[in-house]
Protein backbone atom coordinates (compact mmCIF):
# COMPACT_ATOMS: atom_id res chain seq x y z
CA UNK A 1 0.00 0.00 0.00
CA UNK A 2 1.38 3.13 -0.47
CA UNK A 3 -0.23 6.11 1.28
CA UNK A 4 -0.70 9.23 -0.33
CA UNK A 5 0.25 12.07 2.12
CA UNK A 6 0.55 15.81 1.38
CA UNK A 7 4.42 15.20 0.67
CA UNK A 8 4.48 12.24 -1.48
CA UNK A 9 6.40 13.16 -4.45
CA UNK A 10 9.69 13.99 -3.71
CA UNK A 11 12.81 12.27 -5.60
CA UNK A 12 13.73 8.71 -4.21
CA UNK A 13 17.12 8.91 -4.76
CA UNK A 14 18.02 12.82 -4.29
CA UNK A 15 21.45 12.98 -5.28
CA UNK A 16 21.18 10.88 -8.59
CA UNK A 17 17.42 12.15 -9.55
CA UNK A 18 18.85 15.60 -9.14
CA UNK A 19 21.81 15.21 -11.05
CA UNK A 20 20.15 13.70 -13.71
CA UNK A 21 17.27 16.26 -13.75
CA UNK A 22 20.39 19.18 -14.11
CA UNK A 23 21.95 17.59 -16.54
CA UNK A 24 18.56 17.87 -18.83
CA UNK A 25 18.01 21.41 -17.62
CA UNK A 26 21.37 23.16 -18.39
CA UNK A 27 21.53 21.10 -21.92
CA UNK A 28 18.20 22.12 -23.13
CA UNK A 29 19.52 25.71 -22.08
CA UNK A 30 22.71 25.32 -23.68
CA UNK A 31 20.87 24.25 -26.72
CA UNK A 32 17.58 26.34 -27.07
CA UNK A 33 14.71 24.21 -29.04
CA UNK A 34 15.98 21.44 -27.75
CA UNK A 35 13.37 19.34 -25.71
CA UNK A 36 14.05 16.19 -23.19
CA UNK A 37 12.47 14.07 -20.94
CA UNK A 38 12.33 15.51 -17.18
CA UNK A 39 11.66 13.16 -14.74
CA UNK A 40 12.22 12.18 -10.80
CA UNK A 41 9.50 13.95 -8.76
CA UNK A 42 5.48 13.33 -8.94
CA UNK A 43 4.30 16.81 -7.63
CA UNK A 44 0.79 17.38 -6.75
CA UNK A 45 -2.23 18.48 -8.75
CA UNK A 46 -1.21 22.11 -10.73
CA UNK A 47 2.13 21.23 -11.34
CA UNK A 48 3.14 19.10 -14.31
CA UNK A 49 5.96 16.36 -13.97
CA UNK A 50 8.97 18.58 -15.32
CA UNK A 51 7.92 21.53 -13.55
CA UNK A 52 8.21 20.07 -10.43
CA UNK A 53 11.43 17.82 -10.68
CA UNK A 54 12.81 21.34 -12.22
CA UNK A 55 11.66 23.36 -9.09
CA UNK A 56 13.10 20.25 -6.67
CA UNK A 57 16.32 20.32 -8.44
CA UNK A 58 17.02 24.48 -8.85
CA UNK A 59 15.22 25.59 -5.82
CA UNK A 60 16.35 26.05 -2.13
CA UNK A 61 15.62 28.17 1.01
CA UNK A 62 17.68 30.91 -1.03
CA UNK A 63 15.62 30.89 -3.84
CA UNK A 64 12.49 32.89 -4.08
CA UNK A 65 9.73 31.19 -5.72
CA UNK A 66 6.37 32.35 -7.04
CA UNK A 67 3.66 30.34 -7.82
CA UNK A 68 1.02 31.71 -10.82
CA UNK A 69 -2.88 30.86 -11.00
CA UNK A 70 -3.50 26.98 -10.83
CA UNK A 71 0.26 26.53 -9.61
CA UNK A 72 -0.81 28.56 -6.33
CA UNK A 73 -2.93 26.19 -4.73
CA UNK A 74 -1.88 25.12 -0.75
CA UNK A 75 -0.98 21.49 -2.14
CA UNK A 76 2.04 22.64 -4.01
CA UNK A 77 2.86 25.44 -1.30
CA UNK A 78 3.26 22.73 1.45
CA UNK A 79 5.08 20.06 -0.96
CA UNK A 80 7.15 22.83 -1.97
CA UNK A 81 8.11 24.18 1.49
CA UNK A 82 8.87 20.36 2.64
CA UNK A 83 10.72 19.26 -0.01
CA UNK A 84 13.09 22.60 -0.79
CA UNK A 85 12.02 24.97 2.19
CA UNK A 86 11.95 27.63 -0.95
CA UNK A 87 10.44 30.70 0.60
CA UNK A 88 7.24 32.00 -1.41
CA UNK A 89 7.21 35.49 -3.00
CA UNK A 90 5.88 38.15 -5.37
CA UNK A 91 6.33 37.96 -8.53
CA UNK A 92 8.73 40.90 -8.37
CA UNK A 93 10.97 39.50 -5.86
CA UNK A 94 11.29 35.88 -7.79
CA UNK A 95 14.03 34.15 -8.61
CA UNK A 96 11.96 31.12 -10.55
CA UNK A 97 8.10 31.70 -11.52
CA UNK A 98 5.67 28.82 -12.06
CA UNK A 99 2.59 29.07 -13.81
CA UNK A 100 0.63 29.38 -17.04
CA UNK A 101 1.82 31.19 -19.78
CA UNK A 102 -1.35 33.71 -19.37
CA UNK A 103 -1.15 33.32 -15.25
CA UNK A 104 2.81 34.80 -15.33
CA UNK A 105 2.12 37.77 -17.46
CA UNK A 106 2.57 40.57 -17.35
CA UNK A 107 6.57 39.67 -18.00
CA UNK A 108 7.72 43.36 -16.89
CA UNK A 109 6.58 42.26 -12.94
CA UNK A 110 9.73 40.25 -12.94
CA UNK A 111 13.54 41.20 -11.74
CA UNK A 112 15.44 41.17 -15.26
CA UNK A 113 18.69 42.07 -13.43
CA UNK A 114 21.44 45.17 -13.81
CA UNK A 115 24.03 45.95 -15.60
CA UNK A 116 26.32 44.92 -12.24
CA UNK A 117 24.78 41.25 -12.11
CA UNK A 118 22.21 40.39 -15.02
CA UNK A 119 22.25 36.92 -12.86
CA UNK A 120 19.56 38.82 -10.98
CA UNK A 121 17.01 38.18 -12.76
CA UNK A 122 13.99 35.46 -12.77
CA UNK A 123 14.02 32.69 -14.36
CA UNK A 124 10.32 31.28 -15.59
CA UNK A 125 8.65 28.13 -15.81
CA UNK A 126 5.99 28.14 -18.50
CA UNK A 127 3.72 25.24 -18.61
CA UNK A 128 2.44 24.32 -21.45
CA UNK A 129 -0.17 22.32 -23.57
CA UNK A 130 2.04 21.05 -25.90
CA UNK A 131 5.73 21.65 -26.97
CA UNK A 132 7.09 20.83 -29.70
CA UNK A 133 9.73 21.65 -32.73
CA UNK A 134 7.99 23.53 -34.89
CA UNK A 135 6.98 27.54 -34.99
CA UNK A 136 9.10 30.78 -33.90
CA UNK A 137 12.11 30.29 -35.47
CA UNK A 138 15.33 30.66 -32.90
CA UNK A 139 19.14 31.74 -33.50
CA UNK A 140 22.02 32.47 -31.81
CA UNK A 141 24.38 30.93 -29.03
CA UNK A 142 24.37 26.80 -28.64
CA UNK A 143 22.12 26.84 -32.24
CA UNK A 144 24.14 25.68 -35.52
CA UNK A 145 21.79 27.25 -37.94
CA UNK A 146 18.55 28.04 -36.65
CA UNK A 147 15.96 26.01 -34.51
CA UNK A 148 11.96 25.76 -33.94
CA UNK A 149 10.07 25.72 -30.89
CA UNK A 150 5.99 26.81 -30.60
CA UNK A 151 6.06 29.45 -28.38
CA UNK A 152 3.51 31.02 -26.54
CA UNK A 153 3.58 34.91 -26.90
CA UNK A 154 6.82 35.61 -29.38
CA UNK A 155 6.25 39.62 -29.35
CA UNK A 156 6.57 39.38 -26.10
CA UNK A 157 9.77 36.74 -25.91
CA UNK A 158 11.17 39.46 -28.38
CA UNK A 159 10.96 42.17 -26.07
CA UNK A 160 13.01 40.53 -23.76
CA UNK A 161 15.48 39.18 -25.57
CA UNK A 162 16.43 42.56 -26.63
CA UNK A 163 17.36 43.31 -23.33
CA UNK A 164 19.85 41.31 -23.43
CA UNK A 165 22.59 41.11 -21.45
CA UNK A 166 19.77 41.57 -18.81
CA UNK A 167 16.23 39.82 -19.08
CA UNK A 168 14.42 36.83 -17.97
CA UNK A 169 15.44 32.92 -18.95
CA UNK A 170 12.36 30.68 -19.69
CA UNK A 171 11.91 26.99 -19.05
CA UNK A 172 8.74 25.64 -21.21
CA UNK A 173 7.17 21.95 -19.29
CA UNK A 174 4.87 20.23 -20.69
CA UNK A 175 3.94 16.84 -19.11
CA UNK A 176 7.45 15.22 -18.49
CA UNK A 177 8.79 16.89 -21.40
CA UNK A 178 11.38 20.19 -21.12
CA UNK A 179 12.71 23.35 -23.57
CA UNK A 180 14.56 26.39 -22.97
CA UNK A 181 14.70 29.73 -24.27
CA UNK A 182 17.87 31.64 -22.45
CA UNK A 183 17.59 35.69 -23.43
CA UNK A 184 20.57 35.09 -25.41
CA UNK A 185 18.24 33.78 -28.55
CA UNK A 186 16.93 35.77 -31.25
CA UNK A 187 13.50 35.45 -32.13
CA UNK A 188 11.89 35.59 -35.49
CA UNK A 189 8.70 34.84 -35.53
CA UNK A 190 8.53 32.31 -38.73
CA UNK A 191 11.60 31.04 -40.81
CA UNK B 1 -4.63 8.78 10.18
CA UNK B 2 -3.80 10.61 12.78
CA UNK B 3 -5.42 13.65 14.50
CA UNK B 4 -3.51 16.19 14.85
CA UNK B 5 -5.80 18.48 16.67
CA UNK B 6 -5.89 16.07 19.55
CA UNK B 7 -2.03 16.16 20.17
CA UNK B 8 -0.51 19.19 21.88
CA UNK B 9 2.31 20.51 20.12
CA UNK B 10 4.17 20.91 23.64
CA UNK B 11 3.67 17.21 23.95
CA UNK B 12 5.02 16.60 20.37
CA UNK B 13 8.57 18.79 20.58
CA UNK B 14 9.18 17.03 24.07
CA UNK B 15 9.38 13.59 22.91
CA UNK B 16 11.14 14.89 19.29
CA UNK B 17 13.22 17.00 21.27
CA UNK B 18 14.04 13.67 23.36
CA UNK B 19 14.88 11.25 20.75
CA UNK B 20 16.66 14.19 18.74
CA UNK B 21 19.64 14.23 22.05
CA UNK B 22 19.22 10.95 23.55
CA UNK B 23 22.51 8.77 22.66
CA UNK B 24 21.81 6.19 19.41
CA UNK B 25 22.85 3.20 21.41
CA UNK B 26 20.30 3.72 24.35
CA UNK B 27 17.41 4.24 22.00
CA UNK B 28 18.93 1.24 18.99
CA UNK B 29 18.22 -0.84 22.55
CA UNK B 30 14.91 0.06 23.67
CA UNK B 31 13.79 -0.15 20.04
CA UNK B 32 14.80 -3.62 19.30
CA UNK B 33 12.88 -4.38 22.99
CA UNK B 34 10.07 -2.84 21.86
CA UNK B 35 9.59 -5.35 19.14
CA UNK B 36 6.74 -4.23 16.39
CA UNK B 37 8.23 -3.17 13.05
CA UNK B 38 5.87 -1.50 11.56
CA UNK B 39 5.72 -1.37 7.86
CA UNK B 40 6.38 2.79 5.99
CA UNK B 41 7.27 4.91 3.30
CA UNK B 42 9.99 6.89 3.27
CA UNK B 43 8.67 10.97 1.98
CA UNK B 44 12.33 12.07 2.99
CA UNK B 45 15.34 9.49 3.04
CA UNK B 46 17.96 10.12 5.58
CA UNK B 47 19.70 13.07 4.76
CA UNK B 48 23.05 14.32 6.55
CA UNK B 49 23.67 18.10 7.27
CA UNK B 50 23.97 20.69 9.09
CA UNK B 51 22.38 23.18 11.23
CA UNK B 52 23.78 26.17 12.96
CA UNK B 53 22.84 25.97 16.56
CA UNK B 54 22.12 29.61 17.83
CA UNK B 55 22.32 30.76 21.77
CA UNK B 56 20.88 33.79 24.06
CA UNK B 57 23.86 34.96 26.61
CA UNK B 58 22.23 34.20 29.63
CA UNK B 59 19.57 32.77 27.86
CA UNK B 60 17.68 36.41 27.29
CA UNK B 61 20.42 38.51 25.57
CA UNK B 62 21.37 39.13 21.77
CA UNK B 63 21.10 35.62 20.12
CA UNK B 64 24.72 34.75 18.81
CA UNK B 65 25.81 31.85 16.91
CA UNK B 66 27.29 29.34 19.06
CA UNK B 67 28.16 26.73 16.38
CA UNK B 68 27.54 24.30 13.38
CA UNK B 69 26.33 20.94 14.45
CA UNK B 70 25.76 17.77 12.60
CA UNK B 71 21.89 17.02 12.09
CA UNK B 72 20.21 13.64 10.38
CA UNK B 73 16.76 14.37 9.23
CA UNK B 74 14.19 12.03 7.65
CA UNK B 75 10.48 12.16 6.96
CA UNK B 76 8.00 9.04 6.28
CA UNK B 77 4.71 7.74 6.51
CA UNK B 78 2.68 4.76 7.80
CA UNK B 79 0.44 2.89 5.97
CA UNK B 80 -2.39 4.71 7.51
CA UNK B 81 -1.04 7.94 6.40
CA UNK B 82 0.37 8.88 9.73
CA UNK B 83 3.54 11.16 9.37
CA UNK B 84 6.77 10.68 11.50
CA UNK B 85 9.23 12.98 11.03
CA UNK B 86 12.65 12.72 12.67
CA UNK B 87 15.22 15.35 13.74
CA UNK B 88 18.49 13.62 15.52
CA UNK B 89 21.79 14.68 16.23
CA UNK B 90 24.90 13.09 14.61
CA UNK B 91 25.37 11.18 11.59
CA UNK B 92 22.99 7.86 12.37
CA UNK B 93 20.79 7.64 9.48
CA UNK B 94 19.36 4.65 11.67
CA UNK B 95 18.81 6.65 14.38
CA UNK B 96 16.95 9.37 12.25
CA UNK B 97 14.90 6.46 11.21
CA UNK B 98 13.97 5.03 14.55
CA UNK B 99 13.18 8.49 15.39
CA UNK B 100 10.75 9.23 12.92
CA UNK B 101 9.14 5.59 13.75
CA UNK B 102 8.52 6.68 17.57
CA UNK B 103 6.90 10.20 16.20
CA UNK B 104 4.47 8.57 14.09
CA UNK B 105 3.87 5.25 16.23
CA UNK B 106 2.90 8.07 19.31
CA UNK B 107 -0.08 9.51 16.65
CA UNK B 108 -1.23 6.23 16.58
CA UNK B 109 -2.99 4.28 19.34
CA UNK B 110 -0.06 2.68 20.28
CA UNK B 111 1.36 5.61 21.74
CA UNK B 112 0.48 4.48 25.28
CA UNK B 113 2.44 1.43 25.03
CA UNK B 114 5.77 3.45 22.84
CA UNK B 115 5.55 5.90 26.05
CA UNK B 116 5.63 3.18 28.70
CA UNK B 117 8.21 1.18 26.93
CA UNK B 118 10.64 3.21 25.30
CA UNK B 119 9.84 7.36 26.33
CA UNK B 120 9.72 7.33 29.81
CA UNK B 121 13.19 4.52 30.16
CA UNK B 122 14.57 7.20 27.34
CA UNK B 123 13.87 10.02 30.10
CA UNK B 124 14.67 8.45 33.04
CA UNK B 125 18.67 7.11 31.46
CA UNK B 126 18.99 10.41 30.05
CA UNK B 127 18.12 12.27 33.39
CA UNK B 128 20.55 9.79 35.27
CA UNK B 129 23.40 10.37 32.68
CA UNK B 130 22.66 14.68 33.27
CA UNK B 131 22.35 13.90 37.11
CA UNK B 132 25.61 11.68 36.74
CA UNK B 133 27.21 14.54 35.18
CA UNK B 134 26.10 17.27 37.14
CA UNK B 135 27.25 15.26 40.64
CA UNK B 136 30.83 14.84 39.02
CA UNK B 137 30.87 18.68 38.19
CA UNK B 138 29.44 19.62 41.83
CA UNK B 139 32.44 17.54 43.28
CA UNK B 140 34.91 20.00 42.20
CA UNK B 141 33.37 23.50 43.15
CA UNK B 142 35.59 25.36 44.53
CA UNK B 143 33.72 28.02 46.66
CA UNK B 144 35.83 31.46 47.16
CA UNK B 145 35.63 33.53 50.17
CA UNK B 146 36.85 36.95 51.49
CA UNK B 147 37.53 37.45 55.46
CA UNK B 148 36.35 40.23 56.65
CA UNK B 149 39.09 42.19 57.35
CA UNK B 150 37.81 45.19 58.77
CA UNK B 151 39.69 47.98 56.18
CA UNK B 152 36.30 49.00 54.79
CA UNK B 153 34.94 50.59 57.69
Amino acid sequence: MTPQTRFSGGFTDAPVQAAHAFRAAMTVMARPGEIRQLVGATPPEGLSVAAGTLLLTLSDPDTGVYLAGAADSPAVRQWLTFHTGAPLVPAAQADFAVGLWQDLMPLEQYRIGTPEYPDRSATLIVECGVLHQSGATLRGPGIRDTARLALPDVAALQANSDLYPLGCDFFFTCGDTVAALPRSTRIEPKG
Amino acid sequence: MADQTKIANGDRRAWLGLLARAPAEALAALWSDYGARPEFQWLRTPEIGGVMVRGRAGGTGAPFNLGEMTVTRCALVLPDGTEGHGYVQGRDKTHAETAALIDALMQTGDADAVRAKILEPLTRQVQAARSARAAKAAATKVEFFTMVRGEDQ
